[in-house]
This record gives structure tokens, sequence and C-alpha cells, in this order.
């Protein structure tokens, strides 16, 4: 498979994650900021997002207004949800020979109903529905490749965008929430509210996740365990890292076992999180924790560029 | 003029090819159409079959207009028409094995020499060369234009990088989806094999030295290219890597592309972008499009570019008039399909008459493409006409003219229903080291414009699905 077309595929199912999340990050920060005072809420989804530097450049402060419109439709926003949508179908036709016709139909399709939306799409009244309109079609893009790709390289590659992507987000919405949400003169554990820490869960669709997992109130302690450690957890740092091992190794293999930095990188990432504990992390420090899995992430996508896609 | 109707003849009656069509439109009414036709375009939005025109303002992805009435040609037209096409693309082919070598055509005093060696699409560095297989015009798409019931004349020849065989092959997906019945009852041909026989033809003249089974590419500018649907679709169709420049480099006297598990060989490359950007060290050096090294590559025999370099100078339209005494130069035969009489302004009898009678000839630029740069003498002005008059003076080399012909129409579905409109026919043949080969049928295109001549997309023009019969089916 020619290095480039990796690289596309890889980042066009990094923009669809992308995608996504942010639709996500909208959604809770929406939910919460309906509850309570919102400009907090409001700040942290911009952070969580990992614009904060472009953000604050243009705006002084996180209002409701500023924050939904940077983080949906502002074009000046690399990571805005219409610019990835803009760069799925870029990458979808520059990979056109290596998508099914499923997979071309679920990005142009998703790309011909966003020139369709009415202008007040993303206004405060209609944005639940547009939000749906959006995490269903990234939903068709896994559903699509999940269903007809052959399990070549392509795919594992594929793979690959979505879970690195998938893991630094969650990694991230967890160091930026947890910490907003700790009082500032109680450690871990301390009396919280309910919804304010489940809008850490609602930001990767887990609230009901945690329920059939834990079966009990939430506490942050398990909440970090379930989006960090914990297998069944298909938004968790783990299982994200164990999937990026599995792609690695497999692409390995059709390569006669060809292997180098970033395999052992996604290897080490993989056997911590697989191993951890989550009492070790906070022992440790779980900012510190955070921010070295978002170093490594980031590490970890040079050493598979630098090894595949040149 | 009245033009030839491939539907009904002069008293109105229904030709045989049209049965089925007829047969089956008494039973559909207007809003019905119209809902096919909506449909139709949702599918090729949908495909993605969009012709990219960048940086001319307006919505960078248009669709080709498609006609849902299909043109339809019998098995025994299309027999006919068959194996003039093989003779004539034998005979270009010939043509560009003798102009890169002994040049027996110009000793023999049967061309004008001006008109091979100071041709623009003249490639000094293929003197000599023989590619594998002896194969110039891999893909030849033969544009044939039908004025009667068995008149049928090639207009125009394209050796270069043809394009319009995704439309074919599209037009018939869509076809077959809003309309199965109609297609199965009509007999229609088969197509869609046509990416296989393209890929056999050009893993037929894969270098001698490959080893193993030829690894080919479809070589493209990129996404920004108009035909970019095309060059993907192909590559898809055929399995192949779609490369751009940047993926392929030259080391060890060989081409490689760059993949995810290294360099891998290149043997041959079906390129879609012209000769002049295809190596910036042997041709234009600004350009980014192409592959440093390449050309020689091609000339040490590492590599096989297809269609050839330099094989554009068998469609030129200055030369375009000496193909009839091309076939029976080189071939010993007579032409099975005929020329459009053409008149060389070069030539000064040819230019006294081509400028005393504008006003019924169509004047082209040889170099011209795509519909313009044009002189359509019934349908210009006389201030045109002298405009014209000027151009043809002062570079009569750089013009032909060729009588006005009434193309023949078909019945397509307008805005007011049906209406007959001009159309052409461009077949896509192929060569290979086994022979030439031709799925039956190729792109029909159709002036949508009420009275108009020009059927390129560029203007105004609009596509058709095109039915070749069954032997077994009608006529």
């Amino acid at each position: 498979m020619l290095a480039r077309a990796a690289d596309g595929c890889f980042w066009l199912a990094r923009y669809v994650e992308r995608m996504d999340n942010i639709a996500r990050l909208i959604e809770a920060a929406q939910s919460m900021a309906d509850m309570a005072e919102g400009a907090e809420e409001w700040r942290s989804a911009i952070v969580a997002a990992g614009c904060e530097e472009e953000f604050y450049a243009k705006h002084k402060e996180a209002t409701p207004d500023a924050a939904l419109h940077f983080l949906a439709t502002d074009k000046e926003n690399p990571s805005s949800i219409l610019n990835c949508l803009a760069a799925m179908r870029i990458n979808a036709r520059a990979m056109r020979t290596m998508l099914t016709r499923d997979m071309w139909d679920s990005v142009n399709g998703a790309w011909l109903e966003a020139r369709r939306l009415p202008p007040d799409a993303f206004a405060w009244e209609r944005l639940p529905e547009t939000l749906d309109w959006v995490k269903t079609a990234a939903t068709r893009y896994y559903g699509a490749y999940e269903t007809t790709m052959l399990r070549n390289e392509f795919y594992w590659f594929t793979r690959l965008g979505t879970f690195i992507e998938r893991a630094d987000n969650t990694a991230r919405i967890l160091d930026v929430k947890y910490h907003l949400l700790l009082p500032r003169d109680e450690g871990v554990g301390g009396a919280m509210d309910y919804y304010q820490w489940t809008s850490i869960l609602r930001a990767v669709s887990a609230v009901r996740g945690y329920q059939w997992v834990y079966k009990s109130e939430v506490t942050p302690w398990n909440i970090a365990e379930l989006l960090l450690l914990r297998p069944e957890m298909p938004r968790s740092t783990r299982f994200s890292f164990e999937a990026i091992d599995a792609a690695l190794n497999a692409i390995a293999s059709s390569h006669d076992g060809r292997r180098g930095e970033c395999h052992r990188l996604a290897g080490a990432m993989a056997s911590q999180l697989r191993y951890g504990r989550i009492e070790d992390v906070f022992e440790a420090g779980l900012h510190e924790f955070l921010t070295e899995m978002i170093d490594h992430t980031a590490r970890l996508g040079v050493e598979i560029r630098n090894f595949y896609m040149r | 003029m009245t033009a030839f109707d491939e539907m009904y003849d002069q008293d109105g009656g229904l030709r045989a090819p049209y049965a089925a069509l007829a047969d089956w439109a008494k039973g559909a009414d207007a809003a019905a159409l119209s809902a096919k036709s909506a449909e139709a375009e949702r599918l090729f939005r949908r495909i993605g079959i969009t012709f990219a025109v960048y940086g001319e303002g307006g919505d960078p992805e248009r669709l080709i207009p498609f006609d849902i009435a299909p043109r339809i040609i019998s098995s025994r037209e299309w027999t006919k028409l068959e194996s003039g096409l093989i003779q004539r693309v034998h005979a270009l082919n010939a043509f560009l094995t003798d102009i890169y070598s002994d040049r027996e055509i110009i000793k023999a005093g049967r061309m004008p020499e001006d008109l091979v060696l100071r041709n623009p699409a003249f490639q000094g560095a293929m003197q000599g060369l023989k590619p594998p297989g002896g194969v110039f015009t891999h893909v030849a798409g033969i544009d044939i234009v039908r004025t009667g019931a068995s008149e049928f004349y090639v207009l125009e020849d394209n050796c270069r990088t043809p394009s319009g065989v995704s439309y074919m092959l599209e037009n018939r997906a869509v076809m077959t989806r809003l309309f199965p019945d109609l297609v199965r009852r009509a007999g229609v041909a088969p197509i869609s094999r046509y990416p296989q026989m393209l890929l056999r033809a050009l893993k037929s003249v894969a270098p001698p030295n490959c080893e193993g089974e030829p690894n080919v590419v479809v070589l493209t500018p990129g996404q920004f290219n108009s035909a970019y649907y095309e060059h993907s679709f192909l590559a898809d169709e055929m399995g192949v890597e779609l490369c751009e420049g940047v993926d392929l480099v030259v080391t060890d006297n060989a081409v490689f592309a760059r993949t995810t598990k290294g360099l891998t060989r290149v043997d041959v490359v079906y390129r879609r972008i012209d000769d002049d950007y295809l190596d910036p060290l042997n041709f234009k050096s600004d350009s980014a499009l192409g592959v440093p090294g390449l050309m020689a590559c091609y000339r040490q025999g590492s590599v096989t570019i297809a269609n050839a370099v330099g094989a554009g100078v068998a469609d030129d339209k200055g030369v375009y008039a000496f193909v009839p005494d091309m076939i029976r130069f080189y071939l010993g035969e007579e032409p099975k399909l005929e020329n459009v009489p053409t008149f060389r302004c070069g030539v000064a009898e040819d230019r006294a008459y081509v400028l005393d009678n504008l006003q019924d000839l169509v004047v082209k630029e040889t170099r011209g493409s795509g519909g313009y740069g044009m002189l359509i003498g019934p349908k210009s002005t006389k201030a045109e006409c002298a405009a014209f008059a000027a151009k043809i003076k002062a570079a009569p080399e750089d013009y032909i003219a060729q009588p006005t012909l009434a193309l023949s129409t078909c019945p397509t579905f307008v805005d007011e229903g049906w209406a007959p409109r001009h159309v052409d026919l461009r077949p896509f043949v192929l060569m290979g080291a086994h022979g030439v080969e031709i799925v039956p049928g190729g792109l029909t295109r159709v002036a949508l414009r009420e009275g108009s001549l020009v059927v390129n997309s560029s203007q105004g023009g609009g596509t058709k699905d095109t039915w070749v019969l069954r032997p077994q089916a009608g006529a």
C-alpha cells in the first residue's frame, strides 16, 4: 500500500473520530451549562478539545456562544466540526480507491447533507438534532469500515487513526475535567455533586456504561478507572491502546515481522494500561499520569508516520 | 440541412434498434421520467462522478448532465464500426512506430516532413525507442459522428490520454439501476469488463525483463484534476495503486512506489498526465506532477509508459487528414471508416476554398481541443467569420476546415419533453501485445442545447448511455 494512502486513511479516521468527539463534548458542556453557571464548563470543553491556544487568541472569554461557534462551525478552527467534515471529504477523495463503496457513501453522503444544512443548524434550538446527525455520520463511517473492509493494511491503518485520536481525546477529557471538578480544599473522594461528575461520563457517552460496570454511585475514583483501565469500555485509554497495539502487530505480521519504535512504544503503553492499578495511578499523580499518556500518544503518532508513511 | 435521426427514419418509421425503447416509452409518463432523471442525478452525486473544474468560480464539482434516453446501435452497425476502428488504430500505431524509427512515410513522400518533425507533440527523445509489444497507443479514443443510416465518419483521434471511459461505465451502471427491465429486454451487450481488458493490455506490455506479475499503477495529477474521478475509478476497478508523482521515485535506474513496506518496483505506468509534465528532468522543469528520472528509465526499458510518450503526433488535427492514406501505406488496405473531408489551410488551393466558403465550414485549430478555438460557419456572424479569416491568413498551417456535418440526432429528454438532439460517439480502443480490443460501446455525448452541434462538456454537452445490441437482439 502506498505510504501516502496509509497517511490518508489514518487521517480520515482521525478526523471522523475528532468530529464525533467534538459533538459529544458540546453535548456534555451544554447539558451541564443548562444546570449550573456554565462558563467553566465551556472553557473546559475548549481545553479538552485541544484548541485552547487558538480559541483564546480570538476570544477573551469562553461564553457559550463563542465556544459553540468555535467548536462547531468556525472556519479558522481546523478541528471544528465543519472543518473535520471537509477534511474527511478531501482525504476520502484522495484515497478514493482504498475506500469501499459504503465507506465512500458514508463520507460523501455526510458531506452532501452538510451542504444542505439550514443556516441555523448549529443555533441552540436546533443543536441537539444537528449533533445527532454529526454522531450518526461518524457512526456510519465506523459501521461501513467494520462491515465492508478487507482486513488488510488499510483497515489496520484506519483503526490506528480511530484509536489514537480516541486515546488522546479520553485522556484530555479526564485530565481537564477531573481537576476542574475537584474542590480546591478537598482531595479526591470528597463530597461531589453527581451531576458534575457525570458530565465527564457524558462527554464519552458512558453514563449507562458506568452503571453497568460498577452498579454503584458515581465516584471520581471509579470514573478514572473506567476511562483509563477498564477493558470493556470502548473509549478507555486501555481499550484504545490494546486496539492500537493489535493493529500495529497485524501490520507488522503482513510485513514479514518488520517492526520499529512505534511497535515498542505502543506495546509498552498497552502493557502499562493492561496491568496498571488505579490506586497506583493516583499515588503517582493522576495529572502526571495523564500528561505522560497524552505526550506518548502524540509521540506514537509521529513514530507511526516515520515508520510507515514516508 | 436535415439531420439523420437514429430513432425515426425520414418517413417517421421506427428504426429497428429502437423498437424496445419505443415500446417501453409508450407506457412511461413525463412525471415518472422526470423522477428518474432526478434519481440519476442523485446517484451521480452520490458516486461523486463529478467533472471538477477548479478556479473558474461556481460549483467546483459539476455534474455532466446525463440524459436518460439511451443511444442505440445495432449489432450489425457495431460490427462494421468495430472493424474500422481496429484497422484505424493499427495504422495509427504503425505510424508512430515509423516516425520514431525510419520515417518511411516521409521518405515515400506520403506525408510532409514538417507536419511530423515540427509538430509540438513530437518527442525527439523517442527516436529509436521501441516500446514493449511495439505498442504506442494502448488506449485510443476515436470520435465518430454519424450522418446517415450507413454513414459513419471519424471526426478526431485521441491518442494521448483520452478520457470519458468512466462515464461510459457509470452511465450503464446507473441505467441498469434505473431501468433494469428495459436494459434486459432490449438485449444490450455488456461492457463492464473494460477495466479487466485494460489491465490485461497494460500487463501485456510490461518490460521484457519484468519478473513475476507486472506491477501496474495509474499516475494521476491529483484530486484537483478535472478527470480525477476517472483516474481513481480505473485504479479501483483494476485493483492497482493510484499514484501521484510524489508516490514514485527513481533509484538504480528503475521506478519504485513509496509504500508502507518501503520501496516497491513499478513495471507499467498508466499515466493520465501529459507528456510535458511526466518528468521535470526531461520536460517542464518546474512541474511538480511528474517523476524525476522517469524518462531515463523508460528509455532504458525498465518501465513501460502507457500511452507512449510522443503518441500525440498521431492525433494532431493536421495529421488527421493523412490517416486514410496511412491505412493504405502501412496496412495495404482501403479505410473501412472514412474521414470527414478536410481542407488543410496550409495548402494554397485548400486555403482559397476555405476562405471563400467560411460560412459553410467548420474551422478548427490543429492544436485546439475541447471545442475551443473553432469556428462553426453556419452559426457565426459575418464579423466572426472575418476575424477567423484573418487568423487563418496569419498562420494557415494551424487550421483545418471541414464541411458542417449534420450530426445524427437521438431522442433526448429535455425540459420540454422528448426532442431530437445531436450526438457523437467515442469508443475506447485498447491495444496490448496480443492485439486490439474494443468493448461494444463508447461514450455518447449529446449537445443539449437545441440545434447545437457542440457536444463538449465544457460547452453545454451531456452524456447518454450507449447501447450496442447483442447479435440476436433485433437488427
